[in-house]
């Protein structure tokens, strides 16, 4: 509750080991503080989660190192090359130096990316920067990884590799969560939640929300709910 | 009238960022212009907005050269650029006066063009345009872009980091802008908005890959699709990948979207493999091609 508002308002949720979860809601919905609250930034006025096991009041220190995160808007320096970036998230995540260096070299040949490890980062093209960020919030092998509208804005054909990079993940076992209002990622997630002020008005598989509003499309769900 | 593109080529240092774009849109058309980040859009749009100058090819807006007569241009267009570009410290009120002022003429002279918008906004006239969410600024911009009756509107992808509610008014004003008879030249990253124009352009590394309507661009596309569903997604797209006869696999929402390279497809035989491969509960069904299977495949 910031004031006389209430960002949040009693949300209940569950989300299994290796699911791939969409977050969604509309501008100002209150995904982003719920997501600080799940990740141990901000307290909950009421009520209580855990994250991984850990607790959300007690257990911060602990949820920020078996989580990982990656937004569009920030997530890797384009200042530094390919591999110091990989360098520099490794040691904030307290990985030892032979570790750091078994990974870069896996990730760097994983990703196709031998020929420009040595480049800054500024100069890729916007996919492969996602793609080597989606990498980095994976480098400490984090039980759940936070991906904030991952995929806006990258072209289709790159997008697809990314959703790959994710179901692979899932599969691994790495729980997904994955916040959006880009109803095209939604259509990808196992399960979706939609928060309309505050609160969460539908919970359910991509498909059944459709079939239950009878629409063709994620963003038609989100239409009717969001409309009321 | 409307909008002439002929042959337009561009490049900065190493990087070639529009190659011999040739492209007409009628007079009162809402074309739409398709394409990732880094696709060249802007780039184009700078050129034909007067702002920056081709290296080859020509161009004309509203009739006008866009070297000859960029003065001209500047009085007959608006531009919306992508990134919020209106004074933050002025409100909502101020930015709309100066804008009208710039331009010679008053919110009055023009106010039946911009009322179904500005209405949304005017109970918030005093706050300054900082101040406003998302959807709002991306109204009062566009009522700037209006307010001295443009013949040809620019509007450079308005709707990213828009939620869904937003985007639709958004597209829903565009088209009753249409009724007034304004050009309008849009470009998207989202090709579900790509349905909403008469006719788009798919761009992709500074390339026009193909232009038509959006019910027609699918026709392009030219094998049958399959919607491939089972229990695993992730080991059905290794699976399909591993498949010797793939041409194409790509998720798509809940399914994965497949195409065969021969011309005799046998739904069972894959079936098979796909049990063979441990999947269970697999659904193998002919789909449609939408516009981004029409732009991947063109791109490949």
């Amino acid at each position: 509750m910031f004031g006389d508002f209430i960002a949040v308002n009693a949300i209940n949720f569950e989300v299994k080991k290796g699911e791939i979860f969409g977050f969604l809601g509309a501008n100002g919905a209150g995904k982003t503080t719920a997501i600080k609250m799940l990740i141990g930034i901000s307290h909950p006025t009421s009520g209580n989660a855990t994250i991984a096991g850990f607790d959300i009041y007690k257990n911060t220190e602990d949820i920020k190192k078996n989580i990982g995160y990656m937004s569009q808007k920030f997530a890797l320096y384009d200042d530094l090359t390919v591999r110091e970036n990989i360098t520099f998230f490794g040691g904030i995540y307290g990985l030892s130096r032979k570790r750091i260096k078994e990974k870069s070299t896996t990730l760097i040949k994983e990703l196709g990316l031998e020929d420009v490890s040595k480049n800054l980062v500024g100069s890729l093209p916007l996919g492969w920067k996602q793609k080597i960020a989606f990498s980095v919030a994976l480098l400490h092998d984090p039980k759940i990884v936070f991906l904030d509208e991952p995929t806006g804005g990258v072209d289709p054909i790159t997008r697809r590799q990314f959703w790959e990079m994710i179901y692979k993940a899932a599969h691994q076992g790495t729980t997904i969560f994955v916040t959006t209002h880009y109803m095209d990622e939604a259509e990808y997630c196992d399960r979706v939640s939609i928060m309309v002020n505050g609160k969460i008005e539908a919970l359910n598989t991509p498909k059944k929300l459709k079939s239950q509003f009878n629409v063709e499309s994620m963003n038609d769900v989100f239409l009717n709910l969001a409309r009321g | 009238m409307g909008l002439k593109v002929n042959n337009i080529s561009k490049s900065f240092k190493k990087v070639n960022a529009l190659e011999q774009v040739t492209f007409h849109i009628k007079p009162g058309e809402l074309f739409g212009l398709i394409g990732p980040d880094g696709a060249g859009k802007t780039t184009l749009f700078r050129i034909l907005t007067t702002l920056l100058i081709a290296d080859k090819g020509s161009a004309t807006v509203a009739g006008y050269d866009v070297l000859k007569d960029y003065k001209s241009i500047r009085n007959n267009v608006g531009y919306m650029p992508g990134k919020f570009s209106l004074y933050q410290d002025l409100t909502i009120e101020e930015n709309l006066t100066f804008f009208a002022t710039i331009f010679g003429t008053t919110i009055e002279e023009n106010y039946n063009l911009i009322e179904d918008i500005y209405v949304q906004i005017e109970p918030f006239k005093n706050r300054r345009a900082g101040k406003l969410s998302g959807g709002m600024k991306q109204k009062l911009a566009l009522c700037c872009a209006l307010i001295h009756k443009p013949k040809v509107l620019f509007l450079d992808e308005p709707t990213t980091g828009v939620d869904p509610v937003s985007r639709k008014e958004f597209w829903d004003m565009l088209k009753r802008l249409q009724t007034k008879g304004i050009t309008m030249l849009v470009s998207t990253p989202y090709m579900d908005e790509a349905a909403l124009c008469d006719r788009i352009a798919l761009i992709q590394e500074g390339k026009i890959l193909e232009i038509d309507t959006p019910k027609s661009i699918v026709k392009h596309y030219p094998k049958p699709i399959y919607n491939v569903t089972a229990n695993n997604t992730y080991k059905v797209i290794t699976s399909l990948n591993m498949y010797p006869f793939n041409h194409s696999v790509y998720p798509f929402g809940e399914h994965v979207h497949y195409t065969d390279k021969r011309d005799s497809f046998n739904i069972k035989e894959l079936h098979n493999y796909l049990e063979q491969n441990g999947l269970k509960n697999i659904t193998i069904q002919k789909t449609k091609a939408t516009i981004e299977d029409t732009f991947m495949e063109l791109a490949r």
